[in-house]
């Protein structure tokens, strides 16, 4: 039964994730891509040379894209760090409604959030630039890297923390050579999540953003409702790609015995 | 020269009853004092007040007569081993040992050949290049103790380092203990639960229950001279007869038997390795025995005499059965009078 499942089971499943990708690749590399045709008629560097082309607004959203995640999971990750530590460690009053705070934006969308305080967004000039982009993301991802913190804390043992104070190590010591290391693969994982919560966000960027900063989930869009569809499959790649990398060198530390969050089990 | 340690009235509480009352301790330079005590009992906190890791209430921690209650754990010459090995994860197993000497700033080369030689001394060669982990629990916790002796601090401190072993490796770490103390002459104040952990490593005892300090003083005084009933009952004294004593003498259930204290009620405490079986012509007390526990090398018996039972043990080669008529001695010499309800 398990061989079959194995023999039968695994190929489905690798096709049913693989085969979507496979017209995105011939799309991306075609011209002209009539119909019936199995494969384009006509074949094109174009659409993929355009993703390195400094001149294309494809790169600048590629460029715009990382830069906006990256901050995104530096800032969630500090915030992250801080809030897990006080709710994973710490019991204080006001615990469960600063718990309920922090998770609401998981529960309520973030338009709703976004569309209320663009307001101030426009009023502070935050409105049009990465900047407010950044803050906007940040409202879905600090949630996020907030609960894997509080978990990774509330699974440390602070007794080390008191083991390097005791041995001589100022606090800004502990933190560098033990709290830190210990937490790091979590710490992994929130930035992880932060990053993967920013790439592929499109409304709040386009709310906040207001069609200035163009990052790749926009560009994709423009381009699904023009005609251009080479150029589209090209942008749905370059949006792709990266996250599954970053999802591969990672995979470690989301399974497995050593995994600072229970995943999905032993791999 | 080893560091003397001073408890004075030393009080913590969280806002409601105290956890630690009033404790006043001396720690004498190079001797090993075990805070002993049930769980609960205020030790640990004690413990963790002299480390640092918490400030009390009120009351001193004096280090050679000095105050340290103004300095941050990091700043007070001690190291600390814990219930736990605690070894740094990210870290290998040499540079968990020379964690401490790298926080003063000692050099990668000599920080190396000592903790190699750390290491050597709780006999774990050829581990250091190892990780956390890949060390069974008896080992990482000698690898604790090397990492706290390497800087050769001033003072010990230890939290139940054994009690996350098992029973053999108990003994064995334990052993180890009592030498690198001797060797190093550090004072060190101990933390445990065991009473046996306690008599055989301190030269001095502190006993402590409900955040305060009810006995202190060698080991052997504990089960020879116990303070109150509630010491007695700590360290397993099973035998306790209340009566009165009057010019110098209790007189009880148990017949007559010369003390030294004073006037008014007492209840005699006598262990029951004390209590000896006499010929029927000797001093003593007729009795039955009501029940007999073999225990592998000795046989515990409860007598009963006359409605009062007498908890006695004889040697697992003296034939004793339920039932076998008796005549049991309370030795004087070996008896205490303490308050009733103490």
């Amino acid at each position: 039964m398990r061989a079959l499942a194995r023999v039968v089971g695994l190929p489905l499943l690798l096709g049913g994730l693989l085969l979507p990708f496979v017209p995105l690749l011939l799309w991306s590399v075609a011209r002209r891509y009539p119909y019936p045709a199995l494969l384009p008629t006509e074949r094109s560097s174009r659409p993929l040379g355009l993703l390195v082309d400094p001149q294309s607004e494809v790169l600048q959203g590629l460029v715009s894209s990382t830069v906006i995640a990256l901050a995104v999971a530096a800032v969630a990750s500090l915030v992250g760090l801080s809030a897990g530590r006080a709710l994973g460690l710490h019991a204080f009053r006001g615990k469960r409604l600063v718990q309920f705070l922090l998770l609401a934006p998981v529960v309520v969308p973030g338009i709703a959030v976004t569309l209320g305080i663009q307001v101030f967004f426009i009023r502070y000039g935050l409105a049009d630039t990465r900047r407010g982009v950044v803050l906007a993301h940040l409202i879905a991802a600090v949630p996020y890297v907030t609960l894997v913190m509080g978990s990774v804390y509330a699974n440390l043992d602070t007794r080390i923390e008191e083991q390097a104070r005791t041995l001589g190590a100022p606090p800004l010591q502990v933190l560098l050579r033990v709290t830190l290391p210990a937490v790091a693969p979590g710490l992994a994982v929130g930035a992880l999540f932060a990053f993967l919560i920013s790439w592929g966000e499109y409304v709040l960027t386009l709310l906040v953003g207001g069609g200035t900063v163009k990052t790749l989930p926009l560009l994709l869009y423009a381009y699904l409702g023009s005609t251009d569809t080479p150029v589209a499959a090209a942008l749905a790649f370059a949006l792709i790609v990266p996250p599954v990398l970053l999802l591969a060198l990672t995979s470690r530390l989301l399974a497995g015995q050593d995994a600072p969050l229970a995943g999905f089990g032993r791999a | 020269m080893a560091t003397r340690i001073d408890l004075e009235g030393l009080t913590v509480d969280y806002g409601g009853a105290p956890v630690v009352a009033d404790l006043d301790l001396a720690v004498e330079p190079g001797t090993l004092v075990a805070l002993l005590g049930p769980s609960g009992c205020g030790k640990s906190t004690t413990l963790r007040a002299v480390a640092g890791l918490l400030q009390p209430s009120r009351g001193d921690v004096r280090f050679d007569g000095r105050s340290v209650l103004g300095l941050p754990p990091e700043r007070r010459p001690l190291a600390m081993v814990f219930q736990s090995p605690l070894l740094f994860p990210s870290m290998s197993i040499a540079d968990n040992v020379g964690f401490g000497l790298r926080m003063q700033g000692v050099g990668r080369a000599e920080r190396r050949r000592r903790s190699l030689e750390a290491l050597e001394r709780v006999q774990l060669p050829g581990v250091a290049d190892r990780r956390p982990g890949q060390l069974s629990g008896g080992q990482e916790q000698r690898v604790s103790l090397a990492r706290a002796l390497v800087a050769q601090p001033q003072v010990l401190l230890l939290d139940e380092p054994f009690s996350a072993l098992d029973a053999a490796l108990r003994v064995e770490v334990r052993d180890l203990v009592a030498q690198l103390q001797r060797e190093a002459g550090v004072t060190t104040l101990f933390v445990t639960h065991d009473q046996e952990e306690a008599t055989v490593l301190a030269d001095t005892v502190g006993l402590m229950l409900d955040g305060r300090l009810q006995q202190v003083g060698p080991p052997r005084a504990f089960y020879e001279r116990p303070a109150s009933l509630r010491v007695a009952r700590f360290f397993g004294t099973a035998n306790a007869f209340p009566g009165t004593v009057v010019g110098g003498t209790w007189r009880g259930p148990l017949g007559e038997v010369p003390v030294r204290a004073a006037d008014g009620p007492g209840v005699l405490v006598v262990r029951q390795e004390a209590v000896r079986l006499v010929g029927a012509d000797e001093d003593g007390v007729d009795g039955v025995v009501a029940a007999t526990t073999f225990t592998g090398t000795a046989v515990q018996a409860r007598v009963d005499c006359a409605g009062t039972q007498v908890a006695l043990v004889v040697g697992a080669t003296t034939p004793l059965a339920a039932g076998a008529r008796v005549r049991v001695h309370v030795p004087p010499a070996h008896c205490t009078v303490v308050p009733p309800g103490s």
